[in-house]
Order: structure tokens, then C-alpha cells, then sequence
């Protein structure tokens, strides 16, 4: 049983694209039964903030290739990608790199 | 070893454990006492400030490395807003602010191209991103230069020749160089007074040119780019048409301006996608070209890529986590599905390779760093083989040779007329011969064009993929902006 949280959702580097041109999104995540690990996250934001065009962004259960994701300025393979569990004003930052040069 | 019949099913028994993931709790793998922030490579943590260093120095290395830029010379930064160059530029910045031991020794102006007319944004759009672009050029403090890509159609002929080639300094040149202009600085430092390198480094305001000011081009002009890239039937021949567009243009600026080198913020990433999309499109035989640190196919100024070694991630993660500021523009193929074009298709096959084998790009990267820029026909050759036309490297053509495409195409069109021409006369030395009069249906009289169509004419000084991208502009070669009259 996850209790609700509040974390910043926030994109770069083109993504924000696919969210209506808003880079940072306050979001609350609702208590429910599964954890709030980074795959639950990424269904949440499928279902609740991505406009248009999901295969630009999610890939199977995980991002795109070519999509980083940073928790509180840190890289996510430094804490367990999907399986991190988000914990209460944690910052949650999706850069995506295949744009520009 | 592979055999015939032998089962893959189970994993080969001597094979090593996959190497454990980094976590939060080791500690950087250089000063192994700050916490990691990012991983580089394959499991490599680095903490923020051996990160910094790491980025830093690999960006010095290959400029050190290659000795192709001399102290005191003029180098143009190709800046699209993208973070790569961004972080170019940034990196540029430091280098050259830094105390004198380690400091960079080049003079950097910056060029913006303006690609909006070519990727469908309305005016305001383009206003807006300029508002954006232009705090950034000025916070740098290097002279700065804001083009629009409509300024193309009124580039002169000459852009399509190539200069003579300056002949490459050697080791010895660069050392002497270097020498000279530290006894420079030390005479000047004893002297007390600022030398006129000094002078050069700290440039002067801006120049009032009437194109760096940005005024939105003419109307007429706009109408025509974005009428001609519309009628591009593939996204692939647009991206090659824009790609070429755009190096004409800051190439022009650069001879304009007096810079000899443009460095452009190609990343490792970007380079090896770059690799085999070339490859997909044709032009195998210019990879060195395309992908290597420099590039001399246009003569007097050479085109150089400082962050070949970086890739995107490095990039994104240094951007990040040192405020480097950066300008998001849409291009051509945002938003484009996985399949539009063959870029896109690579960019995909590429990364999605690399996420279950994160050796692809450094594998890919270090086999681009092999390949040697060799002329056809020996080194004596090399200035005077005929060139292609737009992307002007040496024409790989054998049109004797039935073999290849190009002997195809050409015997295909042979049998197409009525009169065989020679095909000795195909070689024509540098210097279009009919560039300025394309549109006029008789042709040029000259050489091999006796025929009457134009678009033969120029499709022979073109090389393979540049002829395979010209069959995708709708408009013919009346629309063809560096042809005109």
C-alpha cells in the first residue's frame, strides 16, 4: 500500500514536446495497492500528462533509447532505473538527447 | 567459433558473470570518496566533479591531440541551439578564460542559422526563438552572427568551387607555431602592455552587420525556401538538402568573415548514427570526410567536430548539471515516426542496439577513427579529381564500369539518346561548367553538355547519393537554389 506523493515531474531537451511545451509538472500521485517505483510512475504519466504520440516516449515498460532520466540530479542507473522506489518531493527529470546538435 | 549445427540455445559455459550495476552506495571510480551522480560507459560512477574534469579534458585532448588549430587563428562555432554545440561553445568559453598555462589559444566567433522557413514555423515562432537565441550570443562576448537560411538563394556560384587546398602544417609547423607565440605573450607580458593578440582575444562590440541585427528576410525569400523544401518527396532528401544548405551558407560566412576553421558540435553518438546512415545513403566513399575530426574537402576552410568524443549522454548530464544554456528548435524531423526517414530509422536501430550492448557507439566511433582519407588515383590526384558539385567531395565515379550504380545510371541514360557522347569528356576540371546558366534550356555548349537536358548535365557532377537525393526534389533543378541564375 503506497501512500500519496508529491513529486516534480519535469523535461528537457525536446520532450516536453509531447506534454504541451511544459517543461515542469507538480504532480500528486494518489495512494494505491503497488509501490511508486519508476515503472508505475511512467504508466501514471502515460495515462495522466502525455498529450500525444506515446512511442516517442515510453518503449515497452521502460522510456525510449535516447530518453535520459535524472532523480534529483542523479543518474537513474545509479539507483536501480525502473525499480527505484519515489519517495515524497522527489524530482524526477526526463532529457531527452535526440534533438539538436 | 561459428559451426554449422552447433546449437546457441544455451549460454556458452566460460562466459564471464554481467557486470554488476553501479548503485548510490560505491563511491566515485577516480576519487573514490565523493558520491557518483552519473554513469559513464558501462558502469564507470563518477561524482560531479571528476565528472567535470573528465568532460573537460577528453574536450582539450582532441583538440590537442589533432594540432590543426594554431594560436592567434579565427574559428567559426557552428551553434544550432542544440546542447551539443551549446556545450561546445560553453566549453570554448572556459578554455579560453582560463590562466594563461592552460589556456585555449584561438579567437571564436559564433554563427546561428536560422532553419525555421525551412521547418514550416510561422514568423512569430521564428521571433521568438531569436528573443531566446540572441542573450545567449551576446552573454558569450564573441563576435556573433545570426543568419536565416533564405540568405542561401543569394550565395555567388563561387561557393560551389573548391579553393586550393592549404597545404597541411605539419608537426613541426605547429610546434613552431606555438613556440613563437609564447615568446610573443612573454615579450608583451614582460613589456606590460596588451599585444595585438591579446587585443584580438577580447574582441570588440559585435558587428553592426545588417544580417546580425536579424531582420526577418524578405517574404518572397521565405515563400521560395519553404516552397522548395515542401516539395521534397522524402524526408530523408530533406534532411540531406538542409544539411548541405546549411554548410554552404556558414562556410560562406566563415571566408566572409576571415575565419579558417568552423568547428561544429557533432557528438560520438551523433557521428556514429551519422556513419551508417552515410552508408545507407550512398556515400561510403566520404566517411572519413563525414565523421572524421576534420574535414578539408572545401579547400581553405576546414571544418573541425571538438566533441567527437562525447557522447549524447555525457552531453545532456554536463548541460544539466552546469546550467549550460540552450535554445530548443524544432527541425525538420521532430515528431517524425520511427520510419520517415533513413536518419531516423538508423538513430533508432542505433540506440535501441545500444541499450542492450553499450558498446555499440564507442565500437562504431572508434572504426570511424580508422578510416584514412585517401584520393582515388593516388595522392597527386587529389586537388585536381572533379569534385561533386554540391557536397563537393572528390567524385567517386568509374562510368566505364558497368558494375556500379554509377555505371548504370550512366549507361542506362547512354542508351536513353541518340548520339553516344564520349565519356572522356565527362571529366571536367574544377569550376561547374554550367552553373550559371541552368536554367536556359540549350545548356552551356561546353564539353560533354552538348545534350539537351540540363539535368543530365548537372546529375554527372554530382556523386552517387547527391544524384539519388536530387531525384527527390520535386521541383527539378529550376527550383534549386544554388543553381540559379
Amino acid at each position: 500500500m503506497a501512500a500519496p506523493l508529491s513529486v516534480d515531474v519535469e523535461f528537457g531537451g525536446g520532450a516536453e514536446l509531447l506534454f504541451d511545451g511544459i517543461k515542469k509538472h507538480r504532480v500528486t500521485l494518489p495512494g494505491q495497492e503497488e509501490p511508486w517505483d519508476i515503472r508505475n510512475l511512467l504508466i501514471w504519466i502515460k495515462k495522466n500528462l502525455l498529450k500525444e504520440r506515446p512511442e516517442l516516449f515510453i518503449q515497452g515498460d521502460s522510456v525510449r533509447p535516447g530518453i535520459l532520466v535524472l532523480i534529483n540530479d542523479a543518474d537513474w542507473e545509479l539507483l536501480g532505473e525502473l525499480d527505484y522506489q519515489l519517495q515524497d518531493q522527489d524530482s524526477v527529470l526526463f532529457i531527452s538527447t535526440l534533438h539538436g546538435g | 567459433m561459428c559451426q554449422v549445427g552447433e546449437d546457441y540455445g544455451e549460454p556458452a559455459p566460460g562466459e564471464p558473470p554481467p557486470v554488476p550495476r553501479p548503485s548510490r552506495e560505491q563511491k566515485c571510480v577516480k576519487c573514490k570518496e565523493a558520491q557518483p551522480v552519473v554513469v559513464i560507459r558501462a558502469g564507470d560512477a563518477f561524482c560531479r566533479d571528476c565528472f567535470k574534469a573528465f568532460y573537460v579534458h577528453k574536450f582539450r585532448a582532441m583538440l590537442g591531440k589533432n594540432r590543426l588549430i594554431f594560436p592567434g587563428e579565427k574559428v567559426l562555432l557552428a551553434w544550432s541551439g542544440g546542447p551539443s554545440s551549446s556545450s561546445m561553445v560553453w566549453q570554448v568559453l572556459e578554455g579560453l578564460s582560463q590562466d594563461s598555462a592552460k589556456r585555449l589559444r584561438f579567437v571564436a566567433g559564433v554563427i546561428f542559422v536560422d532553419e525555421g522557413a525551412a521547418c514550416g514555423q510561422s514568423l512569430e515562432e521564428r521571433s521568438k526563438t531569436l528573443a531566446e537565441v540572441k542573450p545567449i550570443l551576446q552573454a558569450t562576448g564573441f563576435p556573433w552572427h545570426v543568419v536565416a537560411l533564405e540568405e542561401v538563394f543569394s550565395l555567388p556560384p563561387s561557393v560551389l568551387w573548391c579553393s586550393a587546398q592549404e597545404p597541411v602544417g605539419s608537426e613541426r609547423a605547429y610546434k613552431a607555431a606555438v613556440d613563437s607565440f609564447l615568446q610573443q605573450q612573454h615579450v608583451l607580458g614582460a613589456r606590460g602592455g596588451p599585444g595585438p593578440t591579446q587585443g584580438e582575444e577580447q574582441p570588440p562590440q559585435p558587428p553592426l552587420d545588417p544580417r546580425s541585427l536579424a531582420r526577418l528576410p524578405a517574404a518572397a525569400q521565405t515563400e521560395a525556401l519553404s516552397q522548395l523544401f515542401c516539395s521534397v518527396r522524402t524526408l530523408t532528401a530533406k534532411e540531406e538538402l538542409l544539411q548541405t544548405l546549411r554548410t554552404h551558407l556558414i562556410l560562406h560566412m566563415a571566408r566572409a568573415h576571415g575565419y579558417s576553421k568552423v568547428m561544429t558540435g557533432d557528438s560520438c553518438t551523433r557521428l556514429a548514427i551519422k556513419l551508417m546512415t552515410n552508408l545507407a545513403l550512398g556515400r561510403g566513399a566520404f566517411l572519413a570526410w563525414d565523421t572524421g575530426f576534420s574535414d578539408e574537402r572545401h579547400g581553405d576552410v576546414v571544418v573541425v567536430r571538438p566533441m567527437r568524443d562525447h557522447t549524447l549522454k555525457e552531453v545532456a548530464f554536463y548541460n544539466r548539471l552546469f546550467s549550460v544554456p540552450s535554445v530548443f528548435t524544432p527541425a525538420v524531423d521532430t515528431k517524425a515516426p520511427e520510419k520517415a526517414s533513413i536518419h531516423r530509422l538508423m538513430e533508432a536501430f542505433i540506440l535501441r542496439l545500444q541499450t542492450q550492448f553499450p558498446s555499440t557507439v564507442s565500437t562504431v566511433y572508434r572504426t570511424s577513427e580508422k578510416l584514412v582519407k585517401a584520393p582515388r588515383d593516388g595522392p597527386a590526384a587529389g586537388d585536381s579529381s572533379p569534385r561533386c558539385l554540391l557536397c563537393m567531395c572528390a567524385l567517386d565515379i568509374d562510368a566505364a564500369d558497368s558494375a556500379t550504380a554509377f555505371g548504370a545510371q550512366t549507361s542506362s541514360r547512354l542508351s536513353q539518346m541518340q548520339l553516344p557522347i564520349p565519356l572522356t569528356e565527362t571529366r571536367t576540371p574544377p569550376g561547374p561548367c554550367c552553373s550559371p546558366g541552368v536554367g536556359r534550356a540549350q545548356g552551356c555548349g561546353q564539353g560533354a553538355c552538348r545534350r539537351e537536358d540540363p539535368q543530365a548535365c548537372i546529375e554527372e557532377q554530382l556523386c552517387y547519393s547527391c544524384r539519388v537525393n536530387m531525384k527527390d526534389l520535386g521541383l527539378g533543378l529550376a527550383g534549386d537554389p544554388g543553381l540559379s541564375d
